[in-house]
């Protein structure tokens, strides 16, 4: 790590996370912003990640309802198109943890 | 330090004025508090905007909005801290004042909301929030406290119709007010039947964007008796920050900085929360409301919705809110909000506030917030 005149900065250290955790609250966007229009509506949500941080991320692959408590794990998937021309952005989103077959 | 009051006010009714441009906005309610205070110059202008940005394609408000309003050449610029831009400005108002630096201020503020429309609107918006972790995942300030108030509900076990009161309040206080934009009664049980914008957040709920201008002029209490018959005394001014996202949090149910900013504000104006009057708070959304009237001392934790239900927070409640409709009814020019505070706060003081009078008000505590309880802006007036 870097030296930083930051207290805060130099004392932070780089987790790696499971990817794994459990919706705290969620919600559904009738009303989305442009560069999200062609996923609307889409489910947001705050999940804390078993590690014990909490994220905000949309909800992908939903098949019913969505309940507080609901494990969940991190995907990749287009976020967003920053118009017809623009970048196509990829990021994280969480799905239901699927069953083991 | 010197102690500060408001000698002047102005503000033009909120609502869709497709007829103005923003600095003719500016220009409107800059010309109604000079000629309230009964001045037709300041030393300077601070300018509360928030979208300007976005909205309008326009920034550098303080010498654009200082010469359209024949202001020219004095010290004027903009503070921004998303919809608590208009509390920022008033505060960094305040200060220069009580610096003893700068004898008159003009403190304004202003927003041009309904020249985009739609998702362009809700895109605009998005740019308070936190970029690459919030807006970058498709959140919306509404979202947000969508996702605040189910937690609240969670937590608590509770109805969405508890919340109903802060949203009834404050429309049947708007329906009194010529400067409210929307002036419609909600029927009890109305509330929880409306259209979802982001469930639980729904159309009854959450604040509507609309353009608006208000302005107040401040200066040395020692001159300010001389000036005007009812000067409002600035005897308690105070800011917080809390995290800019709601994820970052350890207790996301806890407003803290609305509890910081507002105990300085008491702390340094020598009162107890029972001591005020009425409460001008920043009602974007009827979980904020809970939330702030808990955090800001008001009600326990989990009982914030509990004023309203039992018509505590009615104009002749023991604590009215929202008394002129307040964000929900007035409507929410976003970065000219906390402004359009301080005027009514003033109109109450002065026992100018007609049907909206809350009788015998001589404490108001107004408070302005960014995001949801990201900058908190808390002020006390008293006469």
């Amino acid at each position: 790590m870097s030296a930083s005149s930051n207290p805060a900065a130099s004392q932070r250290e780089h987790f790696t996370f499971a990817g794994t955790g459990a919706v705290i609250s969620f919600t559904t966007l009738q009303e989305t912003p442009e560069n999200f229009e062609e996923q609307s509506p889409y489910t947001l949500a705050l999940v804390k990640l078993d590690e014990g941080p909490v994220v905000t991320g949309q909800l992908t692959d939903l098949d019913g309802a969505v309940q507080i408590g609901d494990r969940v794990e991190m995907v990749t998937r287009k976020l967003m198109t920053e118009g017809a021309k623009g970048m196509i952005v990829y990021g994280y989103k969480f799905r239901p943890v699927l069953p083991r077959a | 330090m010197r102690d500060v009051s408001i000698i002047g006010i102005g503000r033009i009714p909120v609502g869709e004025h497709w007829e103005s441009s923003l600095r003719m906005l500016a220009a409107e309610a800059a010309s109604a508090a000079l000629k309230d205070a009964g001045i037709t110059a300041v030393d300077a202008l601070y300018v509360g905007n928030a979208y300007g940005a976005t909205y309008s394609s326009q920034l550098h408000l303080g010498a654009l909005i200082a010469d359209y309003a024949g202001l020219g050449g004095i010290e004027a610029f903009s503070v921004e801290a998303a919809d608590a831009s208009g509390g920022a400005a008033l505060r960094a108002g305040y200060l220069a004042v009580a610096s003893g630096l700068v004898d008159t201020v003009m403190v304004l503020g202003v927003e041009k909301s309904t020249d985009s429309i739609g998702s362009a609107r809700v895109q605009a918006r998005t740019i308070s929030l936190d970029a690459d972790y919030e807006a970058a995942h498709g959140a919306t300030l509404p979202a947000l406290a969508a996702l605040l108030m189910r937690r609240y509900m969670h937590e608590y076990k509770l109805e969405l119709g508890v919340f109903e009161g802060f949203s009834i309040n404050a429309h049947a206080n708007g329906a009194l007010s010529d400067y409210a934009m929307f002036r419609n009664k909600i029927k009890p049980g109305r509330f929880a039947v409306a259209p979802m914008v982001s469930e639980p957040v729904n159309l009854f709920d959450g604040a509507p964007d609309g353009d608006g201008a208000a302005a107040v002029i401040l200066t040395a209490a020692v001159h300010a008796a001389d000036m005007v018959p009812l000067p409002v005394r600035i005897s308690g001014s105070a800011a917080a920050t809390d995290t800019l996202t709601l994820h970052d949090r350890s207790d996301m149910l806890y407003l803290r900085a609305v509890n910081q900013s507002a105990n300085k504000a008491y702390a340094q104006a020598g009162i107890q929360p029972e001591d005020v009057h009425l409460f001008e708070l920043h009602d974007a959304f009827t979980i904020l409301s809970a939330l702030t009237l808990e955090a800001a001392g008001f009600a326990e934790r989990g009982q914030g919705w509990v004023l309203a239900r039992d018509q505590g927070i009615t104009l002749t409640g023991k604590l009215p809110i929202s008394t002129f409709g307040g964000l929900k009814a007035r409507g929410n020019p976003a970065g000219a909000t906390g402004v359009y505070q301080a005027v009514e706060a003033c109109l109450q003081l002065r026992d100018q506030a007609g049907a909206n009078q809350v009788a015998g008000a001589r404490t108001a505590l107004i408070q302005n917030i960014g995001g949801l309880g990201s900058t908190v802006v808390t002020h006390v007036l008293q006469v």
